[in-house]
């Protein structure tokens, strides 16, 4: 996969009837990723989404998908992008051979080359054996896979998916993300969605939206670092108490700690560090020296989940851990 | 044109997968049926020289059937994908606006066409129970037929237009109803007695549609009456048009 920004938003903002849907927001996704797009309900994924796909225009500020201009090039642009909308509308009257063939045909594949594509990506999203059936009558696990296989008809380099799983039962919505995690590999993906577990589980990347603005933009490893910074250890240990508060008084890299009972002999330490301090193998080292026995030692996980609430919560509202 | 050509062969292919095609057919053909068979019971009792085709228009059926039709072969076009959401989809292709628009009109158009296919059949078992060549002189019916097809292309860009406008199919209907009906509505004006020097009188013969069908029943092709339905054709498409690319607009 070649290097280079495939898609680049700067200032980008969509008013509807004076309120900005979309406020001003400036990102890239870099060609061979997987960008998650996260926010809550109305946070103006879809609308920037619709706006990459050249179906609405920006209000103001640019954006270039593979080079080209989405509002000036809307035809280029259309033509490196397979985009799947909410909800996954679909011509239900149709064959799913047919309508794969009809959308091929639309985004100008020849005679041949759309029937020999249609085979690839029938095979691909695993469509092969529905093939004559009507998608009115598929299960929405196979409509989700027709739009699927009609995003990816016309080899785009770019495959916009918005809120692929939702609605999903929970076999079809693994399905659905192993799919997305396989596109990966040939393609860039942007996929939106309000479910965390899914951007942790498929993306490289995310960009958090809110209200219309872009409020974190990193992978999903930095911005776990980043919030467990300070982020408190976790130590069981079988020790007598007062030989453990000792011992937690003489280290100076602790600022705080507690200790409570816990199952059996042994005691939970809940370590708060210095800032920006590991305290994981001083923690072990204590417990070698003074030959206790460990049976937990563990730093806070803070899950996209504690990252998203902290990110997006209301100004002047305080944390509640 | 490829992309044009996809589309057109979709857009009549969704009138015969669905019932709403084999619906307005079997409508139109009873309502032929009834009209040509009251024709020819007049005739019966009272022998005419005017032809068969142009006594046809005289009757009230053929406005009928077209004004009731048109608007429910045209409130797919459109409507029905935006109600459906596939609009997106459609949009997000490489397809002009304008590809799409004319699209959607051919597609309506041929439809319209084949509905209306069926009365050269009936004027044919006339012809040849009757062994009068005269009743289907081919230039007056290739005439008949231009205007079928003219009247078609104006009341089947109003239906695209209407059916632009809304994601609901029933709106759609009332509102291209409304205007169809309203255009045919001009032409009872020269029904009501006035001074041959007055100008309204004029304008409004001028653009009666029951005028000027009957100059092309008769067998005459007057380039008033082409000019008169291509502007009118093209200036509701041009409207079709601009609504589709309202959504870019900002």
């Amino acid at each position: 996969m070649s290097d280079g920004l495939i898609i680049e938003v700067e200032n980008l903002t969509k008013r509807y009837a004076g309120r900005a849907a979309v406020d001003g927001i400036t990102f890239t996704v870099q060609r061979g990723e997987i960008v998650g797009f996260l926010g809550p309900n109305g946070a103006g994924k879809s609308t920037t989404m619709r706006i990459l796909a050249c179906y609405l225009a920006a209000t103001y500020g640019t954006a270039r998908v593979a080079g080209f201009d989405v509002f000036t090039q809307a035809d280029e642009v259309r033509r490196h992008i397979g985009y799947m909308p909410e909800h996954n509308p679909l011509h239900l009257d149709m064959r799913v051979r047919d309508y794969l063939k009809f959308r091929a045909r639309l985004k100008g594949l020849g005679i041949r080359q759309s029937r020999e594509r249609v085979e690839v990506v029938m095979q691909q999203c695993g469509l092969s054996e529905v093939r004559r059936n009507i998608i009115g009558h598929l299960s929405k696990g196979y409509r989700q896979r027709v739009g699927l296989a009609d995003a990816l008809v016309h080899e785009p380099e770019l495959i916009i998916l918005d809120e692929p799983t939702i609605g999903l039962d929970p076999h079809q919505v693994r399905a659905v993300r192993q799919l997305i995690k396989d596109l990966g590999r040939h393609h860039t993906v942007l996929i939106s969605t309000h479910i965390l577990f899914e951007v942790e589980m498929t993306c490289n990347r995310v960009l958090i939206m809110h209200e219309g603005k872009v409020l974190a933009a990193d992978t999903t490893q930095n911005l776990q670092k980043i919030m467990s910074d300070g982020g408190q250890v976790i130590a069981e240990i079988a020790a007598p108490v007062a030989e453990l508060r000792a011992c937690w008084e003489q280290m100076g890299e602790v600022e705080h700690y507690d200790i409570a009972p816990s199952e059996g002999e042994y005691l939970r330490c809940a370590l708060t560090p210095q800032a920006g301090l590991d305290l994981r193998p001083l923690v072990f080292e204590q417990v070698r020296a003074h030959g206790w026995a460990l049976r937990e030692l563990s730093r806070a996980h803070h899950s996209l989940e504690d990252i998203f609430v902290h990110i997006t919560r209301p100004d002047g509202e305080e944390e509640t851990h | 044109m490829q992309a044009y050509l996809t589309l057109v062969r979709r857009e009549l292919g969704s009138y015969f997968v669905s019932l709403t095609g084999y619906a307005i057919i079997a409508s139109v053909l009873l309502l032929l049926g009834i009209s040509f068979s009251g024709i020819l019971g007049v005739l019966n009792d009272s022998p005419t020289d005017v032809p068969l085709t142009e006594l046809f228009y005289k009757t009230d059926y053929f406005w009928f059937i077209l004004v009731l039709t048109a608007p429910v072969i045209t409130m797919r076009s459109f409507a029905f994908e935006k109600g459906t959401g596939t609009y997106e989809t459609l949009m997000t292709t490489p397809v002009s606006d304008l590809q799409v628009v004319l699209a959607k009109f051919t597609g309506t158009l041929v439809f319209y066409v084949l509905t209306w296919l069926p009365l050269f059949g009936c004027i044919a078992v006339v012809r040849s129970l009757s062994g009068e060549a005269k009743v289907l002189d081919p230039w007056t019916t290739a005439s008949t037929f231009l205007g079928f097809v003219l009247i078609g292309c104006l009341y089947m860009s109003v239906g695209c237009f209407a059916s632009a406008l809304t994601r609901s199919q029933i709106i759609a209907v009332m509102n291209s109803f409304v205007i169809g009906l309203g255009l045919f509505l001009l032409s009872l004006r020269s029904l009501v007695p006035a001074p041959p020097a007055d100008w309204a009188a004029k304008v409004f013969s001028y653009v009666s549609l029951s005028e000027h069908v009957e100059d092309f029943a008769r067998g005459f092709v007057d380039t008033r009456h082409l000019v008169f339905y291509s502007s009118l054709t093209i200036f509701f498409l041009f409207l079709t048009l601009k609504v589709v690319e309202s959504r870019r607009w900002t």
